[in-house]
């Protein structure tokens, strides 16, 4: 515990001499004229730098991994003191968030060695190759093939909905090795790089306009066979693992939060916490009693924001209950699926509340909120699809926690 | 405060599962109904749990209580809920004993509380007037006398109104119909004359009873607070009833969900399980996610009135429409999924689609709650 507080007492003093209130997020209602500016970003880029060269972006991964070897109570620790100061986290992406865990598993020393530090301190960018046009939800069923030819395996075949393959500089990808073994056991999960002769990309346009989503085509793609990360055909447990990953963050990114404890007045005792009926506001009028003059549509919105409550509470048990060691995994099938489906009723309800305010799609006689609203309401359609599409989390809740029969 | 039950609760738990399970399983309500048993619950089971501390378990340790918490008492509601035991837990230890805590003198306090922590004495709150909730409507009413006050008046659905020693009464002493201001509570002896019981026979087989006060006079010692101002102390007690009442329902909802899951992977149909199907699967899916939701919001519901947050009332209501909503669903699909056996009476999940429906209703549904959160959320 000694060991903990002096821990606590050194990364203060390297975080108040390396991430000085500068190169800090800022606090609400803040404003300072740097934000955004070249100045302000250069500041960042250098406090990045420097906390990627003390390991501490990746504080728990060996040393020579590019991490520096803490210990899980000294990484909290570290956490705690960052998300004071708040600190801007300095690595983020696919690479850090879905590949590195899978890598720190499954991975042997060498590859460790040779991709985990450009991870830790960010210096090559990862795509995920899962999806392809004939294999959705069905991933298993995978058609990208991959030959052995020497030392290298020859890669055809397409990926689709992979988000910003286009900025991509290295694929994690899974490849079809062994043809005639069922779909589950001749999948192999290798790593690759975007500039390969024969690998090229293009951008899907969404019903919601513009995205990060492309198609990439592999045409006789050579990657080397060291480069293959588990056992040859045993991909399918590792690319899994990686969704259980994809999933939790997913349905983070779609809120549910837990509410905060803090209070700012005693009129609204859940702060921060009626953003749609604020919203609706101006819309929907309010009557004598201060009530939102359409009872049907505030219905619904208190509906949403009281499930939205409810499932925040929900990731908070579940976060309680992983400190205390009890088994969470189910709720990564759960959330994602109830974070999926209550974005939907929220943006149909917003699109109800704003009438065709929110259906502008570009140009005069919208605002930019409406004009977002728009976007927002179409790409929503997507959350229930992409990671896994709700079908198929109820049937991992049905099989996994339920144990129905097939 | 941990999400988590601690090991204490886990105990406390496992020792209330094991005591319903034995004692009071849903066989136990069915046995009374076809009795037509007068108390309408075990007197002497009743008082074996009070033994175990379940009756005092958030009350005084000064009156026999433990002075825990509704973590606790929480608990106990939904394990009770589990076999749908009759029990005057809401009516006594929750919504009796509460009005005594928050309005009680300290001679009031010291004259019932003991009882209702030994389980000796059964209290009855009568407020509701009509069949849906309305806590401020109320048309009973209270006129001064020469040396006390005068009641007058009909409740409906008084919760063990016609086995309670003392019924705790709402009624109006000022303003309009349905004003929050002008309400008072008085102490009554169901014996008095001009009070007049009648027991209700409801679809769930469990306790409520019509009483009528014609001319009930009561002396100034039988005032409970101060006259007139008793909607503070209703709020908060029927807030902590609420949230009772809402984990008697995760109970409820959770067992017949747990049967109708175990039904799904028995019963077999054009020669396979019935759970293998997708139709079924995907609902049955649903449901467990709702109950996880249920079940979040209530622990914390639970926890906020121990910590004295100041949202409590938010919570309240968005426990209670969550309960509503997800007993309903769940209480309904179990009758579906379980088919035609499910509509026979010899079969147990009817009587959880019918206790559902009844603490549904009781303290308000979901329209009711979610108009009431977004009221305390200004909108």
């Amino acid at each position: 515990m000694a060991d903990l507080e002096q821990f606590r007492a050194d990364a203060r003093a390297w975080l108040d001499e390396h991430c000085p209130p500068t190169r800090r997020q800022l606090r609400e209602g803040e404003t300072a004229p740097a934000w955004g500016s070249p100045e302000f970003d250069a500041q960042i880029e250098g406090w990045k730098r420097e906390i990627c060269e003390r390991g501490w972006s990746a504080p728990t991964w060996p040393r020579e991994c590019g991490g520096a070897g803490l210990s899980p109570e000294e990484a909290k620790v570290l956490a705690q003191e960052m998300a004071r100061i708040r600190a801007v986290p300095p690595i983020g992406g696919f690479g850090m968030y879905l590949l590195a865990p899978v890598l720190l598993e499954f991975a042997n020393d060498d590859q460790k060695k040779r991709f985990l530090p450009d991870i830790a301190n960010g210096r090559v960018d990862w795509c995920q190759g899962y999806s392809e046009p004939g294999a959705g939800s069905d991933l298993a069923g995978l058609q990208t093939r991959a030959v052995l030819d020497g030392d290298e395996y020859v890669i055809d075949g397409s990926k689709i909905w992979t988000t910003s393959a286009h900025l991509a500089d290295w694929i994690f990808c899974l490849v079809r090795t062994d043809p005639d073994a069922s779909k589950h056991e001749g999948i192999s999960f290798i790593l690759f790089d975007m500039k390969s002769p024969g690998v090229s990309v293009s951008p899907i346009q969404l019903i919601s306009g513009q995205s990060d989503f492309c198609q990439i085509f592999f045409d006789g793609v050579r990657a080397k066979a060291e480069n293959l990360v588990g056992v040859k055909n045993g991909g399918w447990t590792i690319a899994k693992r990686l969704l259980q990953h994809e999933r939790s963050g997913l349905s983070g990114m779609m809120g549910g939060a837990a509410p905060s404890r803090k209070r700012k007045s005693g009129k609204r005792p859940l702060p921060n916490f009626h953003s749609m009926a604020d919203l609706a506001a101006p819309y929907l009028g309010r009557d004598a009693e201060g009530r939102l003059a359409d009872p049907f549509l505030r219905d619904g919105i208190v509906g949403v924001e009281m499930d939205n409550l409810c499932f925040g509470l929900t990731m908070k048990r579940s976060s309680d209950g992983a400190k205390e060691g009890q088994e969470v995994g189910h709720t990564v099938s759960m959330s994602k699926y109830y974070a999926s489906e209550l974005n939907k009723r929220r943006q149909e309800l917003l699109v109800s509340v704003m009438g065709t305010q929110a259906l502008g799609w570009e140009g005069e006689g919208f605002s930019a909120t409406e004009l977002a609203q728009t976007r927002g309401w179409l790409r929503s359609k997507g959350n229930s699809i992409e990671g896994g599409t709700s079908e198929i989390q109820l049937n991992v809740i049905a099989k996994r926690v339920l144990g129905l029969p097939d | 405060m941990s999400m988590i039950l601690n090991d204490e609760q886990r105990m406390l738990q496992k020792t209330a599962r094991e005591f319903v399970a034995e004692h009071a399983p849903v066989a136990h309500l069915r046995e009374l109904r076809d009795e037509g048993d007068a108390t309408g619950f075990s007197r002497g089971l009743w008082k074996q749990m009070a033994e175990l501390g379940w009756a005092g378990i958030a009350l005084p340790e000064v009156y026999g209580g433990s002075e825990l918490g509704y973590a606790e008492l929480g608990v106990v509601f939904e394990e009770c809920g589990r076999t749908l035991a009759p029990t005057p837990l809401l009516s006594t230890v929750v919504l009796g004993a509460e009005v005594l805590l928050r309005a009680g003198s300290e001679p009031q306090q010291a004259e019932l509380l003991p009882g209702v922590c030994s389980g000796d004495g059964i209290l009855a709150l009568a407020f509701q007037e009509a069949g849906r909730f309305a806590p401020y409507r109320v048309a009973t009413k209270v006129t001064a006398t020469a040396d006390g006050h005068r009641l007058d008046g009909e409740k409906c659905f008084v919760v063990d109104g016609h086995v309670a020693d003392r019924l705790i009464v709402v009624a109006r002493s000022s303003g309009g119909e349905a004003e929050r201001d002008g309400l008072s509570l008085f102490l009554v002896d169901p014996a008095a004359p001009g009070v007049e019981i009648t027991r209700t026979i409801m679809a769930d087989s469990r306790n409520a009873a019509r009483v009528v006060f014609d001319g009930v006079t009561v002396g100034e010692e039988a005032t409970l607070g101060r006259v007139g101002a008793a909607a503070d102390t209703l709020d908060a007690v029927f807030d902590r009833a609420t949230l009772a009442l809402c984990a008697e329902m995760l109970g409820l909802a959770s067992e017949a969900f747990e049967r109708t899951v175990a039904y799904l992977k028995t019963r077999e149909q054009f020669g396979a399980k019935i759970g293998s199907f997708q139709a079924l699967k995907h609902r049955a899916a649903t449901m467990f996610c709702d109950l996880e939701l249920a079940r979040s919001i209530t622990l914390d519901g639970l926890r906020a009135i121990d910590e004295g947050r100041e949202e409590l009332p938010s919570l309240v209501s968005a426990a209670k429409a969550r309960l509503a909503d997800t007993a309903a669903l769940v209480t309904c699909e179990a009758i579906q999924m379980h088919g035609g056996i499910g509509m026979t009476d010899e079969e147990e999940i009817g009587f959880f689609l019918k206790r559902a429906r009844t603490a549904e209703l009781f303290l308000g549904d979901a329209t009711y709650h979610r108009d009431r959160f977004a009221r305390l959320q200004g909108f």
